[in-house]
């Protein structure tokens, strides 16, 4: 049903001024008719008759007079099978559909069906005639690669149903009717495999929001050991441009212990969406020996598509996310930048004409942020299971100086602070989380008071150093320059990773927790040397050593003589243990 | 025919305002003054209300001047006959050759389909071992160099134009002066590379309107040129001057500034731009090689700052030399770990220790006895500055990495290298008897 129709007043950039007769709502989709192009908007503002859009596409060639149509619907996702392996812009358009259509370019006004039509899906009811449904209970399954996907009520439909007719099992395209549910009126509603849901607002058809605490293991060695992150969580990583966001993005999506990842790229670089796009469908999950892709959704916004799409894209990706949490399934959200999103909101606001807040961002900006990053949890749901979406969102602060907007407000509302450095980049300290900086509110997978001591040694060899740039190498004590060695041995032989290392890319929690327990034993013995020269070289020795060990396999023979050796050299030199760590190392 | 409209309302800096119907966004029109006829485009309809950004500024214009739509947007006339020929920002010819209509292309036009990118692969060669030993320059990247003025960015700019491997250079100069200009029509010249060259130019001294439309005009040109299946380097110095461009538009149109007085869309308008570098995965690609100047050297300075989260690196030019902190090359590592097996190792060592040789000249400054470890610093950085980062080496990649293995074994013994044992053995050098 076509309801409100207008005609064209204004165009200002990708703001359209439409007069219209009838009911709009606000955050509606209405369609812009360019001689034969319906170019997609959304309602941002109306007054009286009059109301503005933002326009999803490029707007050149519009024409005071030209019509408008209004959906009457909310800008929406289709939720269904079929989404995993799909690369889809910021309006969920499969761009390589896309591409077999319109060629090279990014065509106007083509709109494509998010989950085709030809495929079928093997459907198999788990509920019968009779039951009792509300939203988001599952009325069957279709398999969907490694997954069971559940076809669940949909989430818009609130109150109690009676289940009047389920399809046997079969073979179904997701439009097809599956089942009919009436209601408490008699009002018979047809469900299909697939359903669609306004991206803005969160799904909550879950029995119980729970306190993350579960490790998400991510195979980084500064994140899960020093700096760790929960399922259900959230973290941030802000960083100037060339600090290795996107690197470390990359290799969170590839190695991460979750079940799903949905990577939102709004507003990023053409050149490396394109390398997760072509690669993950090469690349092999190592838990399930599958294609990556296949348990991979992108929402690819690159920084030349228009702004009001990029600025879509987050929800987008953090409803499919939430989705597939209603399965019960452990989804990890990676928004990759943030900023460029948060600038989109700043360029429509600029347009609409609001009163600027902090750096012309709009003042809404801080509750956007929260309420986007408060959509990460783990549920419990209604039959028991427990899922989660964990956000990850990647932060370009102007200048990188984390005192600016986004990034003061993407900290108040998230559990984990990767700050990463410019000063630890040029160095080519990789990842270049910085281990003073950073911070985090969960556990990880050694205990804390472990973690803190080997950690003082960072922060007390920094201290030193910057007394040594004060009094000299020589006014420094032979033991503070001990210290500062040994923090700069953790720096170098565990904060730092290799992820182009086949073997130290991606570092086990079985390694992690095994190396960590030599490195602690390294720490705290007490070493006696005569000079600092002797200090340096014998640190040095044993450092060479541990990045051949961190570059060898796991329990090889290898990796077990370099232990030995590593261990041997310690125990000639050390003179015993640093009686505060002596109860940590049982 | 196309109506005449000859009652200008309103004329403010560069953008005037008429009564007009049926007009479309981001159409051009004609408008003729007493100075000649200039073109102008639609930037905003309100009712019957159009503003025009006029090309040639709004000087000398009067409210009785007039306007005439041409019912289409820019476009710019596209063959082989572009080849070797100089042309303005608003497509008319700068040297002395005729006018081209014919084959016109709209400008300005959508983006590439993220699916139908390939991932770069191929290396671009510049001989420079700054770029590619440490910032490896490839195929399809956008890469600016930010540099001070004074820096000898188009110097460095036309170097890696004549020893880079394209089929199709396109210069597109914003806000040149007329001296940088001629060096680089003089430079391609001498080089025997103008035959293969395009040349949209903006000087100093020209309307600043045709300054915005540098980009986009070169852009179209390569695009086209790229999907024929050649490889085309496209040269954009200097995009602060456009930038610039932009910020005086949108202030003469009362628009609410961002960040120092930049367009809120600042972002938006580079990446529209620059995004237009690609590989095709059956067809050429387009190189984009750009300068920004910072003012005051401030990296974080509106212009540099939005540009950097767009491109894929870029090259920090400082006191004539690319410097290995704040440049970058995102694309590297597409291309190095195929060149040797120490490209990579090699590359990270020699800049941590580079890194540590800065620390160490900080303390030197300060008047601290210099221990052995400094010393063997001092003595590396020295080399590494001279025989590495110095703009006049021009050696192959593989000749490079050699270098790069002499002068570690010249300064440290293997074990303070940081380096992995196996690449110690297999590549440092024998001690010469």
């Amino acid at each position: 049903m076509v309801g409100t129709k207008g005609t064209v007043i204004a165009v200002n950039g990708n703001m359209v001024g439409v007069r219209f007769e009838g009911i709009v709502s606000m955050n509606e989709v209405a369609y812009v008719i360019v001689k034969d192009k319906r170019l997609k908007s959304e309602v941002i503002r109306i007054r009286g008759n009059l109301c503005y859009l933002q326009v999803f596409e490029m707007t050149k060639g519009i024409a005071v007079g030209d019509p408008v149509e209004f959906s009457g619907d909310m800008l929406s996702v289709e939720l269904g099978p079929g989404l995993l392996g799909q690369v889809f812009d910021g309006l969920q358009n499969p761009l390589p559909k896309l591409a077999e259509q319109a060629g090279y370019f990014l065509e106007r006004g083509i709109y494509l069906d998010a989950l085709p039509l030809d495929a079928n899906w093997e459907f198999t009811p788990t509920a019968k005639v009779g039951d009792v449904v509300e939203r988001g209970d599952t009325l069957g399954t279709v398999p969907e690669g490694a997954f069971t996907h559940r076809i669940m009520v949909p989430f818009n439909l609130y109150g109690q149903y009676t289940v009047k007719s389920i399809r046997p099992a079969g073979s179904y395209h997701v439009r097809e009717t599956i089942a009919e549910l009436e209601d408490v009126s008699g009002t018979v509603i047809p469900v299909a495999l697939s359903f669609r849901w306004p991206v803005k607002r969160a799904v909550d058809c879950y029995e119980e929001r729970l306190k993350p605490v579960e490790p998400l293991v991510t195979h980084v060695r500064l994140i899960d050991t020093f700096f760790p992150v929960a399922r259900g969580g959230t973290y941030c990583i802000p960083g100037p441009f060339g600090a290795g966001k996107t690197v470390l993005q990359q290799i969170t999506s590839r190695h991460a212990d979750v079940d799903i990842v949905v990577i939102a790229a709004c507003g990023e670089r053409a050149g490396e969406v394109v390398e997760t796009l072509k690669e993950f469908p090469e690349l092999l999950d190592p838990k399930t020996g599958r294609s990556l892709m296949e348990r991979t959704v992108i929402i690819c916004n690159t920084s030349s598509m228009p702004v009001a799409a990029r600025e879509a894209s987050v929800y987008t990706a953090v409803t499919i996310a939430e989705y597939y949490r209603q399965m019960g399934l452990h989804v990890l959200l990676l928004a990759d930048s943030t900023s460029r999103w948060a600038q989109a909101m700043r360029e429509m606001s600029g347009r609409l004409e609001e009163i600027p807040g902090e750096e012309a961002f709009p003042a809404y900006l801080e509750s956007v942020i929260a309420a986007f990053y408060e959509r990460a949890g783990i549920v419990r749901l209604k039959d028991g299971k427990v899922g989660s979406v964990t956000i990850g969102g990647t932060v370009s602060p102007a200048g990188g100086n984390f005192e600016e907007p986004v990034t003061q407000a993407t900290l108040k509302v998230v559990g984990a602070f990767h700050g990463l450095s410019r000063e630890r980049s040029d160095a080519r300290k990789y990842p270049a989380i910085h281990p003073l900086d950073s911070w985090s509110k969960y556990n990880g997978i050694i205990p804390r008071e472990k973690v803190r001591y080997a950690h003082s040694f960072m922060a007390r060899g920094s201290e030193v150093e910057q007394m040594m740039k004060v009094v000299g190498e020589e006014g420094t004590s032979l033991e503070d320059f001990i210290i500062y060695l040994k923090g700069n041995f953790l720096d170098s032989v565990y904060f730092q990773q290799n992820s182009f290392d086949p073997v130290d890319a991606a570092v086990s929690p079985e390694r992690q927790k095994h190396v960590f327990a030599l490195l602690l034993k390294i720490l705290a013995s007490q070493f006696n040397f005569s000079s600092k020269e002797e200090a340096r070289t014998y640190f040095n020795r044993l450092r060479q050593k541990f990045l051949d060990y961190n570059g060898s396999e796991w329990k090889s023979q290898r990796f077990k003589e370099i232990e030995e050796e590593i261990m041997a050299s310690v125990a000639e030199r050390s003179q015993g243990l640093d009686p505060r760590a002596e109860k940590l190392l049982v | 025919m196309k109506k005449i409209y000859s009652k200008i309302e309103s004329i403010t800096g560069n953008v005037i305002t008429v009564r007009a119907t049926d007009v479309r966004y981001g159409d051009l029109a004609e408008i003729d003054t007493a100075f000649g006829t200039s073109l102008a485009e639609v930037i905003r309809l309100q009712e019957d209300l159009v503003s025009l950004q006029v090309f040639a500024g709004g000087r000398g214009i009067s409210t009785g001047d007039t306007v005439r739509f041409l019912g289409h947007p820019m476009r710019v006339s596209f063959s082989e006959n572009l080849l070797g020929r100089i042309f303005n920002g608003a497509g008319e010819p700068r040297d002395k050759g005729p006018t081209l209509r014919e084959n016109l292309i709209p400008i300005g036009g959508p983006s590439v389909n993220p699916s139908k990118r390939i991932i770069p692969r191929r290396m671009i060669r510049t001989g420079i071992p700054m770029i590619d030993l440490f910032n490896t320059l490839v195929v399809s990247q956008k890469l600016p160099i930010f540099s001070v003025s004074g820096e000898p960015y188009n110097e460095l700019l036309a170097r890696i134009a004549m020893q880079a491997e394209v089929d199709i250079i396109i210069l597109g100069g914003m806000g040149l002066k007329y001296d940088d200009y001629l060096y680089f029509k003089d430079t391609l010249e001498n080089a025997g590379a103008l035959s293969r060259t395009v040349m949209f130019v903006h000087t100093a001294a020209d309307p600043v309107v045709e300054c915005l439309m540098v980009p986009d005009i070169s852009l179209a040109v390569a695009e086209q040129f790229a999907l024929q299946g050649k490889d085309v380097l496209v040269l954009l110095t200097d995009m602060t001057n456009f930038a610039d461009a932009l910020k005086e538009i949108a202030i003469t149109q009362e628009q609410v500034p961002s960040n120092r007085g930049y367009p809120g869309d600042l972002y938006s308008q580079l990446a529209a731009r620059y995004e237009k570098a690609v590989d095709f995965d059956t067809a050429g690609s387009i190189t984009i090689l750009g300068v920004t100047t910072m003012p005051g050297d401030d990296v974080t300075h509106p212009v540099p700052d939005n540009t950097g989260y767009i491109t894929e690196g870029q090259y920090y030019l400082k006191n004539g030399r690319i410097e290995p902190f704040g440049s970058l090359s995102r694309l590297k590592q597409q291309v190095n770990g195929k060149t040797r097996p120490d490209h990579r190792a090699l590359m990270d060592g020699m800049i941590k220790l580079y890194a540590a040789y800065k620390d160490t000249l900080e303390k030197k400054a300060m008047g601290f006895m210099m221990s052995a470890w400094d010393m063997k610093l001092l003595k590396y950085g020295e080399k590494f500055e001279k025989e590495m980062m110095d703009l006049s080496v021009n050696i192959p990649l593989e000749r490079a990495l050699d270098l790069g293995w002499e002068i570690l074994a010249d300064c440290f013994e293997p074990e303070e290298t940081g380096l992995r044992t196996e690449l110690i053995n297999q590549y440092w050098p024998k001690k010469r008897a």
